[in-house]
């Protein structure tokens, strides 16, 4: 899939909503941004940091700054909640695991879930593991976030609950969030959206650069 | 609660002002810190724990097959050692420096004559202070409860030389003085009759070796092995009488004593110079050492064991291997997650190789308990000695820690294929 033409800023506090027909390079977009692939030709720019051309080292430093949502939240299943957003902390090892679990605690009282803390993901609802989830992305303060299809697995009111828990903490904390997804009832909580088609937003230039 | 309070006005920034955010350049991303590398062992084997724990049947699935091989490879060391130990039990009970022995002799209990004038001979060099031939064969001893007949070991050697030393030999040397008089060994097999039940009936017991009456006057202990059911211990006089057709001027070995001061190495070299060729000069530990060679390369029995080890490790290879690679493959998406939240490929090498290192200790005590129960029966239908030593521990437990490691390295292919971009 080449991507061709894609200038794309997302601004602090800014959330955009990109959609598309499947294969019109979405993912592939994502994913570069997400420096889970690497760039082979032209300019990325994430959170300040260039990512054509950057190893598998640089690659994972930046992903380390991005939080990522997925579509079926990909917690796991042997930790509880609180383990699970702990393990976010770990790649920090100036944290020891006392400090890590306090952390973790405490964005699941941001989210609602304090009382859920010691629950495994098979012990959550639907809602209650997107929302472990989405604390789990959050907790390392990232400067952007990116998530897939964050709602396709939800019913209507937890997939609302879902985006607008995103949004609010974006807002709050000036973080930019980028969504991919088909569901157009979450549409309302983003500032722009954006349809991509063909490897292609709207016919605009080259590159693409999330500020920070 | 001291925690971020994400209500409040304060950014989370500033709240997690610890957690800092990586630079990008490679060399600055921690790896040869120290202490990262210990704290991110600890993380892995807390995750790996977790791991394993949340599964109890796969989990008990994998520390059993760890305990089979456990078992397998201890047993296995066990026969192997217990063929060696009594193989050699007697060139061990031998309490000299210098052994004298037919080239052409493979192990005792085939040991070729060796003319008894060799031992004279030795006995020109100053530090040879005593040589003593040793009589062996095998003849029938008949059963004095039912009669029936085997194929017992016969040593004859003149006791009072002190170069044998057999447990339970030093109060019978004066009564085996007399002729036809032996001593036999209690570790022998049952088919031989319950003799140590006997002799505690008042009154005397007499016994039946080859065509020959003999008087048995109390109890050794030597063990059965590969070569002999039993033993006889009895002088050189008893032994003629007992098997006449062997000269008197043939031994089958010759101990030599040497003098305290004296160097084995040096009278070794000393003595094959003058010696004809038709004796070899061994020390205790060369001889030893031949014997269990044999039966170790000679004989398939060696091999068999070897083998039997061999297969063990393989057989606990391919079940750990399958145990974390299923385990892998069913968290192949969460790990795929991690990767996207920046954990390394190091990181989750740590974690498999934290779940072998937990099988392998998981499974190894038990496999060790159940091994010294099984040691106590096997011991006692084969009257073989089986010791559980502290050293076949500490080797198993070496053995099966790297047959886990291994697995788990065998594994680590798999882990690679966990690719973050694939979740989209």
């Amino acid at each position: 899939m080449i991507l061709a033409d894609i200038n794309l800023t997302l601004e602090p506090g800014e959330i955009v909503i990109l959609t598309g027909p499947s294969g019109s390079g979405k993912t592939t977009l994502m994913t570069l941004i997400g420096a889970l692939r690497a760039v082979q030709t032209g300019s990325c720019l994430v959170l300040g940091h260039q990512l054509s051309g950057a190893g598998e080292r640089a690659r994972v430093a930046v992903r380390r700054q991005i939080g990522f949502v997925f579509q079926d939240h990909r917690l796991l299943g042997a930790l509880s909640a609180a383990q699970n957003i702990a393990m976010s902390l770990e790649i920090d090892s100036s944290l020891g695991e006392r400090d890590r679990m306090r952390w973790a605690i405490a964005i699941l009282e941001a989210v609602g879930l304090a009382d859920y803390a010691a629950a495994r993901p098979d012990e959550l609802s639907g809602g209650q593991r997107q929302r472990v989830a989405i604390a789990r992305a959050l907790v390392r303060n990232p400067g952007l976030i990116l998530a897939d299809e964050p709602t396709a697995a939800l019913d209507r009111q937890n997939g609302r609950a879902a985006i607008e828990l995103v949004a609010d903490l974006a807002r709050r904390r000036g973080l930019a969030v980028l969504i991919v997804t088909h569901d157009l009832r979450i549409s309302g909580v983003a500032n722009r959206t954006l349809s991509m088609e063909d490897g292609r937003i709207d016919g605009h230039m080259a590159y693409y650069e999330v500020s920070d | 609660m001291n925690g971020p309070a994400l209500g409040t006005a304060r950014p989370l920034g500033a709240t997690l002002r610890r957690a800092t955010v990586l630079p990008l350049s490679d060399s600055a991303l921690p790896y040869r810190d120290g202490w990262v590398w210990l704290s991110q062992w600890v993380g892995a084997s807390r995750l790996a724990w977790r791991q394993l724990r949340c599964e109890p049947t796969r989990l008990f699935a994998a520390v059993t097959g760890v305990m089979f091989a456990t078992v397998l490879l201890v047993m296995q060391l066990g026969f192997r050692s217990a063929l060696f130990d009594t193989a050699t039990a007697l060139p061990r009970a031998l309490h000299a420096e210098l052994v004298l022995i037919n080239p052409m002799t493979m192990a005792l209990f085939r040991a070729e004559p060796l003319p008894r004038v060799r031992g004279f001979e030795a006995l020109a060099v100053p530090e040879v202070t005593k040589a003593v031939p040793i009589y062996l064969a095998q003849v029938f001893w008949r059963n004095p409860i039912n009669g029936r007949h085997r194929a017992i070991q016969l040593i004859g050697f003149d006791a009072e030389g002190g170069v044998v030393r057999i447990a339970g030999l030093v109060p019978l040397v004066p009564l085996l003085r007399r002729v036809d008089a032996v001593a036999f060994d209690a570790l022998g097999r049952p088919e031989y009759g319950d003799i140590a039940a006997l002799l505690s009936r008042p009154g005397a017991l007499d016994a039946q070796i080859g065509s020959h009456e003999v008087h048995v006057v109390g109890t050794v202990r030597l063990g059965a092995n590969f070569g002999a059911d039993g033993n006889v211990v009895m002088s050189s006089t008893t032994f003629h009488r007992i098997v006449p057709n062997m000269r008197r001027s043939d031994a089958s070995v010759i101990a030599l004593k040497l003098r305290p001061d004296a160097d084995p190495t040096r009278v070794q070299a000393e003595l094959r110079r003058f010696l004809p060729p038709d004796v070899d000069v061994l020390t205790h530990r060369q001889l030893v050492q031949r014997e269990r060679e044999y039966w170790a390369s000679t004989t398939p029995i060696g091999i068999i064991f070897a083998f039997g080890c061999f297969l063990g490790l393989v057989v606990g290879i391919v079940i750990v291997y399958q145990i974390l690679f299923t385990d892998i493959t069913n968290h192949l998406r969460e790990y795929a997650t991690l990767k996207a939240m920046g954990f390394t490929n190091q990181y989750f090498d740590q974690v498999v190789i934290c779940e072998a290192m937990m099988l392998a200790g998981l499974g190894l005590m038990p496999g060790i308990l159940l091994s010294a129960v099984l040691y106590r029966y096997a011991a006692a239908g084969t009257y073989l000695t089986l010791n559980l030593t502290g050293q076949r521990c500490a080797l198993v437990m070496v053995l099966i820690l790297a047959m886990c490691i291994s697995a788990a390295l065998l594994t680590l292919h798999k882990l690679r294929r966990a690719d973050p971009a694939e979740m989209f």
